[in-house]
């Protein structure tokens, strides 16, 4: 079975990858929103760093979402996502559990919501101490910062993948979907802007770091499932 | 037209025998909502106009707040409807996922908008009552911004169950978005005693008793009853059009394709 998830895992990377262009556009709206900023409230040093944490993370949740369309879009419509779900499990597995069970739907999305990370979350979490330095942030909120996005953005890829799966097939499905995944993101946008904050005035980011990385357990657990429902009534 | 050509509603009526799914009889429903829909205008009217008529001219002001206390005869029955009617929503899109019932989706799809009309209404009072009060329309607090994040869940909502060519499939997507969803009923109810915020903490529904005077509850629940069974008569009308919408929407393919 694992070896059938990396399989996908690596297509999924090697097409992503193939048309780099779709991933580059998350990523490059990520730092053209963010360079936005200064140019519209103006270069004030000290303004800049006092909403430099709350530009970082309401642009990071825009560009996440933006490529949250194509998730699973692509593999519903040439039909490959018919096959995902049909495929039975490898053979030593088939022989564990002697049944012919196809795969598990639930880690079929936690596969495709790691690959979408990979290619879109990851680099924000680079790119954010950087585009942070331009926005003049406070040195004290680097370290949390990287941390709070390495936390918060695979939650938003997993929340924002029940979004993606409801809106398969759906008319306007890209406006649609931003509204329904972004009151869903408010909670991850909310600790991960508070832990910076508290990192750079010194009152102590770790009670919002847990929060944080409670809401990534909980987002683990329960949304491929939910994604998977509605994929299963989306390929019924 | 003749009652077994009413496509997938019928269907399911014909397997609903034990006393469970009695009720999720189109017709058997159609007959109880014709019944009952007069009794819950009658009630909803009585409620409404009785709490109106105490709580604006006999019930006393509030010695701190004055007569804009009267607000909270509209305010907070509607901020506990919206809750109210997203828990029905939650709660009948379970039975769909579960069992399938057709008629839980026409209830989810008919209570949507009218729970998003009370959060509006809710919302909007709130705003007015804290003008006077806190001397702002909006802050940005735990409880004003749960409620607004309700607000936009159920327009998701709405927006879901229309956005597919298949009904069915936007009422399967719709009710999978409901229950997902209900984690904010919740944080809604409890966002006044985990944070400090400005709104005030719960002084209905909590341990020890109500901290309002008898003289104030009485309107408001008088309001509360009114406005639940404004939210039943609705319910049944809204129902009840979609039943027969679905009925002409049978028989016109049925038209089309003999």
């Amino acid at each position: 079975m694992l070896a059938g998830l990396a399989a996908i895992l690596k297509r999924d990377l090697r097409l992503a990858l193939r048309q780099s262009a779709d991933n580059g556009m998350a990523v490059g709206f990520f730092v053209l929103t963010v360079i936005l900023f200064p140019l519209g409230v103006g270069p004030e040093p000290s303004v800049l760093a006092r909403i430099a944490p709350g530009i970082l993370w309401v642009t990071a949740l825009l560009a996440s979402m933006l490529s949250l369309e194509r998730l699973f879009a692509a593999d519903y419509e040439d039909g490959s996502l018919d096959l995902m779900a049909l495929a039975p499990l490898p053979l030593p597995l088939l022989v564990l559990t002697k049944c012919l069970a196809p795969l598990p739907l639930p880690l079929l999305v936690l596969t495709k919501c790691l690959a979408h990370w990979l290619l879109t979350g990851l680099p924000m979490v680079v790119l954010a101490p950087l585009l942070g330095v331009l926005l003049n942030l406070d040195p004290a909120g680097y370290g949390v910062l990287v941390l709070a996005m390495a936390l918060g953005t695979p939650a938003l890829a997993l929340v924002g993948a029940i979004g993606a799966a409801l809106t398969l097939g759906a008319r306007r499905g890209g406006v649609l979907l931003s509204l329904l995944v972004l009151p869903l993101y408010i909670p991850v946008l909310i600790f991960g802007v508070a832990a910076v904050d508290a990192a750079i005035y010194g009152t102590g980011a770790r009670p919002h770091l847990l929060l944080l990385g409670g809401a990534l357990l909980a987002a683990l657990a329960l949304c491929p499932l939910a994604s998977a429902a509605a994929l299963r009534q989306a390929l019924e | 037209m003749t009652a077994s050509r009413l496509g997938h509603l019928t269907m399911s009526q014909r397997r609903s025998g034990s006393s469970l799914h009695r009720f999720a009889n189109p017709s058997r429903f159609l007959r109880l909502s014709r019944r009952l829909t007069p009794w819950f205008a009658v009630l909803a009217a009585a409620f409404i106009g009785a709490g109106l008529y105490i709580g604006l001219f006999v019930a006393p002001p509030d010695y701190q707040q004055g007569e804009s206390v009267r607000i909270m005869y509209v305010h907070v029955p509607a901020a506990w409807m919206a809750l109210f009617v997203y828990t029905c929503v939650a709660a009948s899109s379970v039975v769909s996922l579960v069992w399938r019932h057709p008629l839980a989706d026409l209830i989810a799809k008919a209570s949507a908008p009218v729970g998003a009309g009370f959060t509006a209404v809710a919302l909007v009072s709130g705003s007015l009552w804290g003008q006077p009060m806190w001397g702002t329309w909006w802050v940005w607090d735990a409880r004003l911004t749960s409620v607004l994040i309700l607000f936009f869940l159920y327009l998701g909502h709405i927006a879901l169950m229309n956005a597919f060519d298949d009904p069915t499939r936007g009422a399967r997507a719709a009710a999978i978005l409901a229950v997902v969803g209900f984690i904010n009923i919740p944080i809604i109810k409890f966002s006044v005693d985990w944070w400090h915020t400005l709104h005030q903490p719960a002084s209905v529904f909590r341990l020890g008793g109500p901290t309002i005077d008898v003289s104030m509850l009485v309107p408001l629940f008088l309001m509360a009853l009114g406005f639940t069974f404004y939210y039943l008569l609705l319910l049944m009308l809204r129902v009840r059009s979609e039943i027969v919408a679905r009925k002409i929407r049978t028989a016109q393919l049925l038209q089309a394709a003999p």
